[in-house]
């Protein structure tokens, strides 16, 4: 089949925008406090269509479009399909949460979708501006969704409180590209990559790269730049935050990734110490705070700094390992997270009435099979073997280790050790004997067939990864391979005089 | 149908399967007993076809029932499983232990019983893929995984509300080690690319895996560190009393000591056998310290659980004191030693509990007199405390007897002061063990005795007790039958060649040992 690269590159995009659209025209035809579940199935169908089409991407190779301010590759693939399927996950979830609960839950879905677009944009961007407006339609989808349960107070700050820190970030990204663009006269990262060699100012281009690092940080929510998470992830409808605590991160990854293995590679040495010691305080910081926690939203919150932490350490290894483990991790990551979440949103309901590690006490003997599968991802976010968290934590480390940063994958490995502690007491909790209470609750409603579908996926993937990681691991690696493949072909194209040796390519499965 | 090829995969994942099974019984009656019971049995009689099958002819070195497939490309990571004489005898004993584990729970654990037995039959899924892995991602992972059900077991089913505390306590002292191991495991990657354990080994010999001498000091201290908690040896032992005193019988039975011993001498000794030498007399030191501290604390404990823990720590020692000897009877005896705590401690944690689950108690001064009311439970505690004090024609002798003329045969002076201090440390055991059974079981009835009336042991505690009893007594008369296999795994690991010198008899005239020796029947395996 032949299509023009125009329509190619975006065509997951083209399909999310379409079905959010249509879901906004529709939503006023239906009958006021009629069922919005018919609007959600179309979003799960739009989803499942632009997941298709990326991986139907996969066939074309590398696809520059949009005058090259586009480049679909295997990398940004691999982020398509990884945000595609925690769309997937976190909209089954929400049909049943959402119905009879929120005023406006048709709109819920169509932003979902628009965040979407955002996101997957930011992946396949190799111009910054584009990754700007990329960013900016994500971030402006979380921020509607995250104040989505109205007339609580704990959701209206929520919502308010990730709009203003987050507005104050992307203004740091943003003078971060213009910093860019005077130092190098281009706001493509290709053209950055090699106006470096020749710039006359290359302290402007360290101040434009850290300060994209600012950035980025804050939507990964990597300490220092992390104070906001707790207390959005605490008010944000427990859905949204298993897609904001994943999608987003994994897009803002996905961009620092280019920024730094495509844009600056030439300045490793330089943006290696900075991210080094981001990798290590939001570890340290992550973990440590989430120890203190007794609500389960703002402890997962800490947590999720503490993984991003973990992420960034793939930064400090050579640019192959280091985009394919940072990848992997990723995928692991997102998987049982989202699926963390999931369960979280079964426990507690639109109403939140499961909120502190007390209302979790003796959870498994009312609702064994549920709480089966919290454990599972909990003990996948230890790292515990078979699981991806396990393989993803290895994988990054050893990534870190043959590029010679032992000790920070020591104080990474030490850090797993604190965080053992505070997993485990939630763990221990669940499986504690009920207080008197406690056992008088009325019984759980059932989960909803969608959202068992949603947990069994993120169930299994998180399995996958952990015993049969081979082929996610070689789309990740592929994904590497490519990157760096494309920033030869620029890098010769720029400057044929000085044109390295190409990396090989892998070969096709 | 040759099972060979398949055989350890096929053991190592039938208690897993069990668990999966388990999970959808109903849990009625005990339905869930009867089936973790025949889950159970099926593995042992699994593990059994290993010493069936056995070739003892093989070259040292070699695996056997080996299986190795590729699993992950890049990492270079292996499905590569395999036993040799060091691993067979540990797995059968993990095999032999789980339905007697089973029996022993059969009324204690009566409520939330399905969650008890997965974790149970996890728990031996972990421990039996530690001994078959020769990958060492694979053994790593099963390596912590022996740490989750068994965390589970304590801090759910734990005896006192002490228990979530020890369960954490027990799960950080493990995982931290555990992850600074894991830099190690990658360190050793990078620098060989490859984790196929016996090739490790192969490059160790050689000393082909680094130059960088710092870096293998630190890795291997990383990897004696993990092990050494796991064991534990002196003075990492701080997650141990409270760990046993927690956790129910049929965790207790596989807690401490093979698991590590195992691993050190696979990786400790085998990857890195200098820094090991460099390091075994401070090892042997430590041991020796851990042999009389343990015994000496035994003997003031008034809680008889904490007494089995702190004797526990003094049985993983000699094996310890034994390994680190690096000759041949020292290594041997080593292993026999670990055979030894996993039968007898196994035996006297069985027996307390079932002192617990008639009075509810462990504390020693509540009982008395218990002799005359209970002749049978009487008569498995005296055989199974002479078996541990290492009395002549039960298995505690020869493992001890190996150790101890294991030390004095390496020649290095100091050894023989920190072997008359470990051999003082017998004496404190027998004393211990002594003690106990005369305030338990004889003197003027107790408290408890008096007041509550317990029974002797019935058809399934029978059942549960006398396999172990037996193996005591067949391994103290028939020794070589398992050093057939245990020998060529240990000649290899030592210092020393096997060669005229060193037959049976210059094993026997060592002089300074404290032992009777005209019943030993060890002979004729070298």
């Amino acid at each position: 089949m032949n299509l023009a690269p125009n329509v190619l590159a975006l065509l997951p995009e083209y399909i999310l925008t379409l079905a959010g659209v249509f879901i906004m025209l529709a939503e006023p035809c239906l009958k006021p406090g009629s069922s919005r579940k018919p609007l959600g199935w179309i979003a799960i169908l739009g989803t499942l269509l632009a997941a298709g089409a990326s991986w139907f991407q996969l066939g074309f190779g590398t696809v520059h479009a949009f005058s090259g301010s586009i480049q679909t590759d295997a990398f940004s693939i691999f982020f398509h399909l990884l945000i595609a399927a925690v769309v997937l996950v976190t909209l089954l979830g929400s049909l049943e949460y959402f119905e009879g609960n929120a005023t406006h839950a048709g709109e819920y879905y169509a932003l979902v979708l628009f965040g979407a677009v955002g996101m997957m944009l930011m992946t396949c961007s190799t111009e910054l501006l584009m990754v700007f407006i990329g960013l900016e339609i994500s971030s402006i989808s979380t921020y509607i969704m995250a104040g989505f349960r109205k007339g609580q107070a704990v959701a209206s700050e929520s919502s308010i409180k990730y709009f203003l820190l987050g507005s104050f970030a992307t203004a740091f990204f943003l003078y971060g590209i213009a910093l860019a663009f005077g130092a190098t006269g281009s706001t493509s990262l290709a053209a950055i990559a090699v106006g470096l060699g020749t710039t006359k100012t290359p302290t402007l281009a360290i101040l434009a790269l850290a300060m994209m690092i600012i950035g980025l940080g804050f939507k990964v929510s990597a300490a220092p730049f992390h104070v906001w998470t707790p207390d959005v992830y605490q008010g944000a409808p427990a859905p949204v935050v298993g897609l904001m605590s994943t999608a987003p991160k994994a897009a803002a990854f996905a961009v620092l990734l280019r920024i730094a293995f495509s844009g600056f590679p030439s300045m490793q040495h330089r943006w290696a110490i900075m991210i080094w010691i981001l990798a290590a305080l939001s570890m340290t910081i992550g973990n440590l705070g989430a120890l203190l926690q007794r609500d389960v939203k703002r402890m997962l919150a800490y947590s999720s700094i503490a993984h991003a932490g973990y992420l960034l350490v793939a930064f400090t290894a050579f640019p192959v390992e280091g985009i394919s483990a940072a990848a992997f991790y990723t995928a692991a990551y997102a998987a049982m997270n989202v699926g963390a979440f999931a369960v979280i949103t079964q426990v507690g309901g639109f109403n939140e009435t499961a909120r502190t590690l007390d209302d979790y006490r003796g959870l498994a003997t009312r609702r064994p099979v549920l709480s089966g599968v919290f454990a599972f991802f909990l003990l996948s976010l230890i790292g515990i073997p078979f699981t991806g968290g396990f393989f993803g934590k290895f994988y990054v480390f050893s990534a870190a280790i043959g590029s010679g940063h032992i000790w920070l994958a020591v104080i990474g490995l030490i850090n797993s050790g604190v965080a053992c502690f505070y997993y485990l007491r939630l763990l221990a909790t669940i499986y504690a004997k009920p207080t008197a209470e406690a056992s008088e609750v009325a019984p759980a409603t059932p989960v909803s067939v969608p959202a068992i579908v949603g947990l069994t996926l993120a169930t299994v993937a998180t399995l996958v990864l952990g015993i049969m990681p081979g082929n996610t691991l070689w789309l990740a690696q592929y994904a590497g391979t490519s990157t760096m493949i494309e920033n030869a072909r620029e890098q010769c194209a720029a400057t044929p005089n000085n044109c390295q040796q190409m990396p090989v390519p892998m070969e096709r499965r | 149908m040759n099972l060979d090829h398949s055989i350890l995969t096929l053991l190592t994942f039938t208690p897993l399967v069990g668990a999966v099974l388990l999970a959808f019984l109903p849990d009625k009656g005990k339905t869930l007993q009867w089936a973790a019971l025949a889950i159970t049995l099926l593995t042992f009689l699994m593990t059994l076809h290993l010493p069936a099958h056995f070739s003892y002819n093989a070259a040292a070195g070699t695996y056997q029932f080996e299986q190795n497939i590729g699993w992950i490309d890049s990492p270079a990571i292996r499905y590569h499983l395999g036993v040799d004489g060091l691993s067979m005898w540990l797995i059968v004993l993990t095999g032999l232990l789980a339905p007697l584990g089973v029996l022993i729970s059969w009324n204690t654990i009566s409520e939330r019983k399905k969650l008890f037995y997965i974790f149970f039959l996890l728990q031996q899924v972990a421990m039996l893929g530690v001994f078959v892995s020769l990958d060492l991602f694979l053994y790593y992972a099963f390596w912590e995984l022996t740490l989750v059900p068994m965390t589970l077991l304590i801090g759910v089913f734990g005896r006192t509300d002490n228990r979530r505390r020890a369960a954490i306590k027990y799960f950080l002292y493990a995982f931290i080690p555990s992850a600074v191991m894991l830099v190690a495991v990658l360190w050793l990657y990078v620098n060989t690319g490859t984790f196929d354990i016996p090739q490790l080994i192969a490059l160790a010999t050689r000393h082909g895996i680094s130059t960088n001498n710092a870096g293998l000091w630190l890795c291997s201290l990383a990897f004696l560190g993990a092990f050494a908690v796991k064991v534990p040896v002196f003075p990492l032992h701080g997650w141990l009393s409270d760990a046993v005193s927690e956790a129910p019988t049929a965790a207790v039975m596989v807690l401490a000591g093979k698991l590590g011993l195992y691993s050190i001498l696979r990786f400790s000794f085998g990857i890195f056998p200098d820094q090991s030498r460099h390091i075994a007399p401070l090892l042997i030191a430590l041991a020796a310290i851990g042999i009389v501290y343990g015994a000496l604390l035994a003997l003031v404990q008034k809680d008889l659980k904490k007494l089995a823990a702190y004797g526990t720590l003094g049985h993983v020692s000699v094996a310890v004191l034994g390994l680190f000897t690096f000759t041949i009877a020292g290594i041997d005896g080593g292993i026999y030693q670990t055979l030894n705590e996993g039968i007898g401690g196994a035996a006297l944690f069985m027996l307390l509990g079932l002192l617990y689950e008639r009075y509810g108690t462990y504390d020693v001064r509540e009982f008395g007199g218990l002799a005359g009311k209970f002749p049978w439970m009487v008569t498995l505690f005296v055989i199974t405390t002479l078996s541990v004090i290492g009395l002549p024609i039960l298995n505690g002798f020869v493992g001890e007897f190996l150790v101890f003329s294991g030390v004095m045969q390496a020649n290095v002076l100091h050894h023989a002061f920190w072997t008359a201090l470990a051999t003082s440390g017998v004496i404190l055991t027998a004393a211990y063990m002594l003690l106990m059974i005369q305030r338990v079981f004889y003197g003027s009835l107790g408290l408890k005795s008096k007041s509550v009336t317990g029974w002797d042991l019935d058809a399934r505690e029978h059942l549960a007790l006398w396999p172990l009893i037996l193996v005591m007594l067949a391994m103290g008369v028939a020794s070589p039958y398992w050093m057939q296999a245990i020998d060529p795994a240990g000649v290899v690991l030592a210092d020393e060649t096997p060669d005229a010198s060193q037959t049976p008899k210059a094993v026997y005239s060592v002089p300074g040992s404290n032992f009777p020796q005209q019943q030993f029947q060890e002979g004729g395996q070298r």
